[in-house]
């Protein structure tokens, strides 16, 4: 057998029975990688296609369910026509027809259309089992005591979450789950890491993190098995995994998703300053609304005891008040004595320029005035008639009678008259002078 | 511990606040959720003010599993 060749005249039975053997033990399970083609899914459930590549082919076959449980979160991932997959196969012979196939254990999808297909398929199939359900996500607790990070314990994300929980509160305890965070070896490590922080009990909030990647480096946290694991936790799970773009189905199973791991830090727990300060707050609100309080309480106190003031001092307070009304009514009778007393001078300065007597007597003054002024002219003119009658007989009668009365009785009767007031110009004798 | 009751002392602390704000209460009774409330706000900053916190690495010897204070860097801030 070893020589490779055989003298002997053999059955096709024969070989294809050796051929089988050789195969079988030879090539137990191998991994092939290829593109899926001639794909069909007959009712049998089982499922046939061609794996090639640009110079070969081979049939293939998955069997339905062949060996019970799945090795791989990713075994249901369903094949696809033109798909790139990697599968782990056994090389089978079927001697009656002298043809040999794989015999596929579980599928990977390979490059990024084929992985992107998977990553649809177990989303939309955890989706609709309700795993993503937001009735599902645990709230976070408000200040945790510990916080379990499942990381690399080498690298920037667990320094920068280290330095993002002592920045914002610098007594959380955290307790770090080293894990690999990428390769085959990465979701069991999770997972471990995740059933340990549950025993444990000691975490109150989980952050599963790792930096962003590609979607082969990403493939640990797209893991069906992964999913259900942070699914199932009682502590709630925050994962930060990536950056902000790349979602996984971590990030989806998880209670809450964060962008960052920094991101998953702030979200983790509380600003402690700002802590303080709404303390310090509340305490301010509360000081203050007591002394209000205080004071209202001694305002409405001193308010009712204003109501209930001593009678005695009523009293005193309206012999006060009877005192003031007697002032000031006496004060106000003198004002109306004082002002009536000078309504009544003014009338009686106003009576006196009426008086006839003042009238009578500026009258008799301008009369006797303008009498004076008669006599002067009259004596005048009697005198001149005098000296012009010395020579004449006219004059001698004049000089006798004068001699007898100095003054004419015309004017002593015009003195009696005007002593009467009756002023009438009449002179009845007069012209007997001329 | 004490860290645990910190999110039910300051829910405590934010009602009793509200209820005499809305001056929902007697003179005795704001006279003793004053003091209450000065005493809550007391021990939420004393939990705040807590000692430094620990960091420690979980590790698994087999079936075993212990930890150990970890020794990573962390970057300056």
């Amino acid at each position: 057998m070893n020589t490779g060749y055989l003298t002997e005249i053999i059955s096709v039975s024969a070989l294809n029975d050796r051929i089988k053997n050789l195969l079988e033990e030879e090539l137990p399970f191998v991994r092939v990688e290829g593109e899926v083609s001639n794909l069909r899914r007959p009712s049998s459930g089982h499922v046939y296609f061609t794996l090639k590549d640009a110079k070969s082919q081979i049939r293939a076959v998955i069997f339905k369910n062949p060996y019970g449980a799945r090795k791989s979160g990713l075994s249901e991932f369903a094949v696809e026509e033109g798909m790139s997959i990697v599968c782990l196969a056994r090389l089978t012979v079927y001697p009656p027809r002298g043809e040999y196939q794989l015999i596929v254990e579980t599928v990977e999808p390979r490059g990024l259309g084929a992985l992107q297909k998977a990553f649809e398929q177990l989303k939309a199939r955890l989706a609709a089992e309700g795993l993503f359900d937001a009735g599902r996500k645990k709230p976070l607790p408000f200040l945790p005591g510990k916080i379990g990070v499942i990381t690399s314990p080498s690298g920037a994300v667990i320094r920068d979450i280290l330095t993002v929980t002592r920045r914002r509160f610098p007594s959380v305890d955290i307790l770090i789950a080293p894990v690999r965070v990428q390769g085959s070896e990465a979701p069991a490590e999770i997972i471990k890491a995740l059933s340990c922080l549950q025993i444990i009990g000691a975490a109150d909030v989980i952050i599963l993190a790792r930096g962003g990647g590609s979607l082969e480096d990403l493939a640990p946290f797209n893991d069906e098995k992964v999913a259900r694991a942070i699914a199932a936790s009682r502590i709630p799970v925050i994962s930060a995994v990536g950056h902000e773009t790349d979602f996984t189905i971590a990030d989806f199973a998880a209670d809450l998703r964060a962008a960052t791991p920094s991101a998953a830090a702030e979200l983790a727990v509380p600003r402690r300053d700002e802590l303080l300060d709404a303390i310090e707050r509340l305490r301010g609100r509360l000081a203050q609304r007591f002394r209000q309080k205080m004071t209202q309480r001694r305002e409405s106190a001193s308010a009712l005891r204003e109501r209930l003031r001593d009678p005695r001092r009523r009293l005193v307070d309206a012999r006060l008040a009877l005192d003031d009304y007697s002032e000031r009514i006496k004060l106000a009778a003198i004002r109306h004595r004082e002002s009536k007393r000078r309504e009544l001078a003014g009338l009686n300065i106003r009576l006196q320029y009426q008086d006839p007597r003042a009238i009578i007597k500026g009258s008799r003054t301008v009369l006797e005035d303008r009498g004076r002024a008669l006599r002067t002219a009259w004596e005048k003119l009697f005198s001149q008639r005098q000296n012009r009658a010395e020579g004449a007989p006219a004059a001698a009668r004049m000089a006798a009678s004068s001699a007898g009365q100095r003054t004419p009785p015309s004017a002593r009767k015009s003195k009696s008259l005007l002593r009467r007031g009756n002023w009438a110009p009449e002179l009845p004798d007069c012209k007997n002078y001329f | 511990m004490s860290k645990e009751k910190f999110e039910v002392m300051l829910a405590k602390l934010e009602e009793i606040v509200r209820r005499m704000e809305a001056g929902e209460m007697t003179l005795e009774e704001s006279l003793v959720a004053f003091e209450e409330g000065i005493k809550l706000s007391r021990n939420c900053s004393k939990t705040l003010d807590e000692a430094q916190r620990k960091v420690e690495i979980l590790l698994q010897d087999g079936e075993k599993l212990s930890t150990a204070p970890f020794v990573g860097a962390e970057s300056d801030p």
